[in-house]
């Protein structure tokens, strides 16, 4: 493919906009990028304070704070809000700040739309968040929306929860198809696929996965609300449909979902952990080929998230094979960041504390993830908290992990000041010591059969559930330490180089710090 | 518009139309669902209506066939088969029937959903006439016969000796004559393509 010669015509510097249309017509790649972290961040804490309310009443058993039906309010909003609102869009504001400047691109190829997919964002998660003050209640289903508990038996409000993934899946969409537009058009002259950073071929492969599957969710909902308004029976028994068809075309969906939350993940740890090894990323090719297979398998494993449904015995067998034939990929992948560290000089600054945890923590999600693949073991482990576990593990310290350390990572870059080095340490110790005492004993209790989505529970699973809710308070307070350091770091600090770190690779490096408001006007040459 | 411009446009243009295609792919799985399950019996929705021809009958084997009645949730129906258990012979057409009643007041409307267990006796399972095929509206304090006819394919596999066919029995009372307080019910048309 050719790189087309871009230069901007106007060549006359001029900073933002000032005032508050500065960040509502904004088109520029850098205020958009800022404006999804900060919509990512404050539905972190939204999506955080939901959780903290299910881990205060899980704290002991018996109902003591909220009742049940509130609390399955609160798991179906919690989920929701963190997948769709918190690591979605916080991977997007990243594309969004370095995509350009990494390809050297002047902005992203579409600037309008990309205005205009943010902006559908804060409307979107308004429209779900207002379905707590509706009479009913917000959805109460679970963040999968099994049908029929999200048609015949939703509240009022599962129609406005329907509109609303309508929207954020719109903007998905344009946001990806931005991401592919700068990728595949706006390259600097020399810079080839294959020296594309792995951060931007992760997220080439991801929007290739948003662009196959949130059209297949919009669908998804489209048929539920049909069921519930227009009386067809896509999922209704009664009149010839069938419940099982929606867990096979949500999940068609869902499982490419969960990797579009892990890809920029891996992309932005293999960006990391080179520059804090002080080595070139071990295995370049290997890395880009192990991202397309894993893109490629996660559309012939979904129905590993219902082996319990009745499943034949052949789809059962191919299903578990294929879901651990991904275990093949990821492990390339977790070897290559190993070779990278291997006789490097290593130093932990906190972006490379967050990426060695990322790949510890990862991998343990993904051992979990295997015992899951089992089919006849997964009758066992299917709905209890070991599932619970395990997706927490390849979500928290896995894609939030990721997203923190590329924060830290780019911090510099973007404000022009180094953040607080050791509040930083503090802030990962305190996240780390925190996920792990939420989320480990929560295998335990899973093996030993605690149901998810429950208010109250046996009186046996008692001093691990108490132990997980002191830790989920740790780690959800620590993260407002993140917040004073992100804003301290904004307002001064140490002022940072054009190379910030010590050896690190990428065309972002070679532009000022903080990085100016246009960027790459006349592209750079990549030899 | 410059080279680029039109670069970008042509990209975003094939992309959209990727969009469109798995949004009408998400639709097209469903009836390549129901195509699948019918192919391989899977679900026991299997529905073979209508007469067939079956060459003779197969005296050397009796196969059991059970008769089962549910009641989906917030339905009132007296429901049950006139003969819980038959004996037949493969190729044999037989005749039995459900008894429905009503008990409630005021008139209803029902559909029932037929499945077969195992899974692999479905498609051998041919139902000649069946009150599953239509809507059945009873009025109030109603008792009705509801005839089925059926006959097992003697192609049916030798280890199967019992089929299990069991009848789940939906309330589809149309919203604006419904009296009744019923719990979770919703007024439903059969899908067209069923």
């Amino acid at each position: 493919m050719t790189t087309l010669h871009q230069s901007v015509k106007q060549t006359e510097q001029h900073g933002p906009a000032t005032g508050l249309t500065r960040w509502l017509y904004t088109t520029n790649h850098k205020d958009i990028g800022t404006l999804y972290l900060w919509f990512s961040f404050i539905m972190f804490l939204t999506g955080g304070c939901m959780a903290l309310m299910i881990r205060a009443e899980l704290f002991q058993p018996g109902l003591q704070l909220i009742d049940p039906e509130f609390f399955n309010q609160m798991t179906t909003m919690h989920g929701l809000i963190m997948v769709f609102g918190a690591v979605m869009p916080a991977f997007v504001g990243l594309a969004n700040w370095m995509v350009p400047m990494m390809v050297g691109a002047p902005d992203m190829a579409l600037p309008r739309m990309n205005n205009w997919s943010f902006w559908i964002l804060p409307f979107a998660f308004g429209l779900m968040l207002s379905t707590l003050f509706m009479e009913g209640g917000a959805p109460n289903f679970g963040w999968t929306f099994y049908a029929p508990l999200s048609t015949t038996y939703a509240p009022p409000s599962v129609t406005f929860f329907i509109f609303a993934v309508h929207m954020m899946g719109i903007s998905s969409i344009m946001g990806a198809i931005n991401i592919i537009a700068t990728i595949l058009n706006l390259r600097a002259p020399g810079m080839t696929m294959m020296k594309l950073p792995l951060f931007v071929w992760t997220w080439l492969i991801t929007a290739f996965l948003l662009i196959a599957v949130m059209p297949v969710l919009a669908g998804v909902v489209t048929m539920m609300l049909m069921d519930i308004h227009f009386g067809t029976s896509f999922f209704n028994a009664a009149g010839g449909g069938d419940p099982v068809l929606f867990q096979h075309v949500f999940w068609f969906f869902g499982h490419p979902e969960v990797y579009i939350m892990i890809l920029p993940a891996f992309g932005i740890v293999s960006e990391i952990i080179p520059t804090f090894a002080r080595k070139r990323l071990f295995g370049y090719a290997s890395m880009v080929y192990a991202t397309a297979s894993i893109a490629f398998l996660s559309f012939i494993v979904w129905a590993h998230h219902m082996f319990t449904v009745g499943l034949p015995l052949a789809g059962e067998l191919f299903f578990m094979f294929a879901t651990m034939l991904i275990a093949v990929p990821t492990g390339v992948k977790v070897f290559n960041w190993v070779a990278t560290m291997f006789h490097g000089s290593l130093t932990f600054e906190t972006p490379m504390l967050f990426a060695l945890a990322f790949v510890v923590l990862f991998t343990i999600g993904g051992f979990s993830g295997l015992m899951l693949a089992i089919a006849p073991a997964d009758f066992q482990y299917h709905d209890t908290y070991f599932v619970v576990a395990h997706f927490h593990y390849v979500l928290v310290p896995g894609a939030i992990f990721a997203i923190m350390a590329g924060a830290y990572y780019w911090l510099p870059k973007w404000t022009g000041h180094y953040y607080n080095e050791r509040l930083g340490r503090w802030h990962f110790w305190l996240s780390f010591i925190g996920v792990n005492i939420t989320f480990f004993p929560m295998h335990f209790i899973g093996l030993a059969g605690m149901p998810r989505r429950i208010p109250d529970y046996a009186l046996q699973f008692a001093d691990f559930n108490m132990v997980a809710s002191i830790g989920a308070f740790i780690f959800g307070f620590s993260q407002l330490l993140f917040l004073y350091i992100v804003i301290a770091t904004i307002r001064g600090g140490e002022k940072a180089g054009d190379k910030v770190w010590e050896q690190p690779t990428g065309l972002e490096w070679t532009l000022p710090s903080p990085a100016p408001y246009h960027t790459f006007a006349e592209p750079p040459e990549v030899k | 518009m410059d080279a680029m411009q039109r670069k970008n446009l042509r990209l975003v243009r094939r992309l959209i139309l990727g969009c469109l295609l798995m949004f009408c792919f998400g639709f097209a799985l469903v009836p390549l669902y129901d195509v699948f399950c019918k192919v391989t019996g899977l679900n026991g929705k299997v529905l073979n209506v209508g007469p067939v021809s079956i060459g003779g009958q197969d005296l050397a084997r009796t196969i059991k066939v059970q008769l089962i009645a549910v009641n989906n949730e917030g339905m009132p129906w007296l429901f049950k088969a006139q003969t819980p258990q038959l004996e037949v012979h493969p190729g044999e057409t037989r005749k039995t029937a459900y008894l429905a009643h009503n008990p409630t007041a005021s008139r209803m409307v029902a559909q029932a959903i037929p499945s077969v267990a195992p899974s692999e006796a479905a498609q051998y399972l041919h139902k000649v006439n069946c009150f599953c095929f239509d809507q059945q509206p009873l009025e109030g304090f109603e008792t009705r016969e509801m005839p089925l006819l059926f006959v097992v394919d003697p192609e049916l596999p030798s280890h199967i000796k019992t089929i299990t066919l069991s009848y789940t029995l939906f309330d589809i009372t149309p919203k604006s004559e419904q009296h009744t307080e019923l719990i979770g019910d919703r007024s439903t048309t059969r899908r067209i393509w069923l």
